[in-house]
């Protein structure tokens, strides 16, 4: 007798979704592994037709990254001195020496700071401001909630000109402060929304429970509440940081020099002796890292978030 | 230790008055029951004594000290939530810690005390164990816990049975009237269970609509109940009621339902006008020489004792009965009534009209 369940997929039914998973995952995978893979590629490598799927890998692309350098003629080379570091070497070995350090560093700790202190700020704006939504009583609340979200209702560029004149009136251009503020300004209604949607969903009494048990409201609500709260503050958290981190179009427009962020930066180097396909995709794959690393430590809490409030326990 | 006097106490919710000039008083050490179907009121009572509810108006006070606008953590008064509401993210041990922690005792001292209370209670095996894997049972129990662990003035209980299942109530309801017994501390406990509250209370407040239908000793309120509510809420099946029309004077001793005389307790107030005839289930007798009548509809067997319903010229009377007795369906029998236990009320207020049986039991009006 076979065996027939309704809810239990059958072995044809798994391996047609298994076949559907994997082809997913190679074409979004793609992208990913050529931006890698370029990033250790020469420059010829690179561009070579057609692509080179194999190839002698080569870190001429990161040293490119962190360098500015300057063509220099054979017998000026020639004339110089051993090179003293393997990065050195690189450089010559493609007939050019090291003028400086490039600015990625520095973008690249923009970003770091931008991103993860906006990210800091939308979460722990919005944690306290969805937790007075979801336990105390505040005129208009709906309204309130509602003017928060429409914040969210066109794309957000599309008020670049007043904040690009604002920014400038205030000073703020071309800060950290100034970036912080706008991403969290974007973020909040997001971080507002979402969390307050998990603190519903934590029930009154064990705040109640710490009140009756001695402690004060900020007792209770950072004692009791925070730690339940823990996984949709991750979740939100890593979205916050994902636009933040991403954001394109505003870091082109209010930055240019001090705050630059790392994604306006990353193209510039195009132009910076050529076009240099190799530093360009080493840029890409050293920016994706710290949001990977960030959302590969706070997954478990991201899958349950996205899920949170489907089933009823 | 506490006695708890509350006089006058009022919230509302806006437009909703959830409870209207309340006043009762807890006696020190007493087992207190506030009894009322969902929404009457009961849960926002208790809530203003334990301060997670600030009362609109009025008074509570506990120990003679005024506490109606004192936050909670003031009032030295423990809560046992209906979920129980444990910490999930602590193990059994800091659950019970948790309250004695917040008063800034020394460690050795509070592991001392948490180790005296999962004794009383018998839970030392579970005190490392997460909150997640216990049985409802034990859950009940660490919640007992935690509520006796810092020896309050007085517990407060919303439903704390509610959550168990039907036979392990039972279980919980003795254990934790026993753990009364011994601890001697005022308990306010919600319930809208009347035989949970009969059988585990010193004193019960029924409580309608916001407002107390009656106070007093679990034999008084349901031997002589204030009001048609607090007759019909307590008991099962609850009071018959036969509507007539007539008068009694003080003195009288018998009214005449149907052109049938009934004795009643004799009355110590005149009324004029559509009364109420009420007789529990159990003071109604089967026989030929009743001479109310009425024809048996149905019959319920309980083992000991059934149910037998009848229809009567006034209304249905449900009768309980031997389950030796034959009651046939269809058959017209003779009612007799146990006279002393009748309760006459008002029918358009439904207050019980003042009579031997009730003198001095009536707090209301």
């Amino acid at each position: 007798m076979s065996s027939y369940s309704i809810t239990a997929p059958s072995s044809r039914q798994k391996w047609i979704a298994g076949t559907i998973v994997i082809l997913y995952a190679l074409i979004t995978i793609t992208p990913l592994v050529w931006i890698i893979a370029t990033g250790f590629k020469s420059g010829p490598d690179s561009i070579s037709y057609p692509p080179k799927v194999l190839f002698q890998p080569t870190l001429e692309g990161y040293v490119n990254l962190f360098t500015t350098r300057t063509r220099a003629n054979a017998e000026d080379l020639a004339a110089m001195p051993p090179p003293e570091t393997w990065y050195e070497q690189v450089v010559r070995d493609n007939g050019m020496v090291i003028a400086g350090p490039s600015r990625y560093g520095e973008r690249f700790l923009n970003s770091v700071i931008i991103g993860f202190g906006s990210t800091f700020l939308s979460v722990f704006l919005g944690t306290l401001a969805a937790y007075a939504f979801s336990r105390f009583k505040i005129p208009l609340k709906d309204d309130l909630l509602f003017f928060i979200l429409s914040t969210r209702m066109m794309p957000p560029i599309a008020v670049a000109i007043p904040i690009f004149l604002m920014f400038r009136t205030l000073g703020l251009s071309d800060t950290h402060l100034g970036m912080i503020l706008l991403y969290t300004a974007v973020n909040i209604s997001l971080a507002v929304w979402l969390l307050k949607g998990f603190i519903d969903e934590i029930p009154r009494e064990y705040e109640e429970a710490a009140l009756i048990d001695g402690y004060t409201r900020f007792q209770a609500f950072y004692k009791v509440v925070l730690p339940q709260a823990a996984t949709g503050i991750a979740s939100t958290a890593i979205f916050c940081l994902i636009f933040a981190w991403n954001e394109y179009a505003f870091a082109v427009l209010l930055t240019s020099g001090t705050a630059q962020t790392a994604p306006p930066f990353i193209p510039t180097i195009i132009g910076v002796g050529g076009k240099d396909w190799p530093a360009v995709a080493a840029g890409a794959t050293l920016f994706l890292l710290p949001v990977m690393v960030f959302t590969i430590l706070l997954r478990k809490h991201l899958l349950r978030g996205i899920t949170f409030g489907a089933v009823r326990k | 230790m506490a006695e708890i006097t509350i006089r006058n106490l009022r919230k509302e919710f806006g437009d909703f008055t959830a409870v209207q000039s309340s006043s009762f008083k807890i006696e020190d050490g007493e087992f207190f029951m506030l009894l009322g179907p969902s929404g009457c009121g009961k849960t926002t009572t208790l809530r203003m004594i334990a301060g997670l509810e600030l009362p609109s108006s009025g008074e509570i006070k506990i120990d003679g000290e005024e506490v109606a606008q004192k936050p909670a953590s003031q009032r030295d008064i423990a809560f046992v939530f209906q979920m129980f509401a444990l910490y999930p993210h602590m193990n059994v041990r800091k659950n019970l810690s948790y309250p004695l922690v917040s008063q800034g005792m020394p460690r050795v001292q509070v592991r001392a005390k948490v180790a005296e209370v999962a004794k009383i209670l018998g839970i030392e095996a579970i005190l490392e164990k997460p909150i997640g894997c216990l049985s409802g049972g034990d859950r009940q129990r660490v919640a007992l816990g935690r509520a006796i662990v810092r020896n309050p003035k007085a517990f407060m209980m919303d439903e704390p049975l509610g959550a168990l299942d039907a036979e392990f109530r039972e279980h919980m309801a003795v254990e934790l009237r026993a753990l009364h017994d011994r601890m001697g501390a005022t308990t306010v406990y919600v319930t809208h269970d009347q035989l949970e509250a009969m059988r585990m209370g010193d004193k019960i407040v029924v409580m309608n609509r916001g407002t107390i239908e009656q106070f007093g000793k679990p034999q008084d309120i349901y031997d002589k109940p204030a009001t048609m509510f607090v007759a019909d809420f307590i008991g099962s099946p609850s009071m018959n009621f036969l509507r007539f029309h007539g008068n009694v004077e003080r003195g009288t001793t018998s009214v005449k339902l149907h052109h049938q005389p009934l004795a009643i307790p004799e009355m110590r107030e005149p009324f004029e006008g559509d009364m109420v005839f009420g007789v529990r289930p159990e003071h109604v007798r089967l026989t030929d020489s009743g001479g109310y009548r009425g024809q048996v509809k149905a019959t319920e067997y309980l083992g000991t004792t059934q149910i037998v319903t009848l229809n009567t010229a006034l209304g249905v009377i449900k009768a309980r009965t031997a389950s030796g007795q034959v009651a046939r369906v269809g058959e017209t029998v003779g009612l007799e009534f146990d006279g002393k236990t009748v309760t006459l009320f008002d029918n358009q207020t439904g207050r019980a009209l003042r009579s031997d049986l009730n003198e001095g039991v009536l707090a209301h009006g």
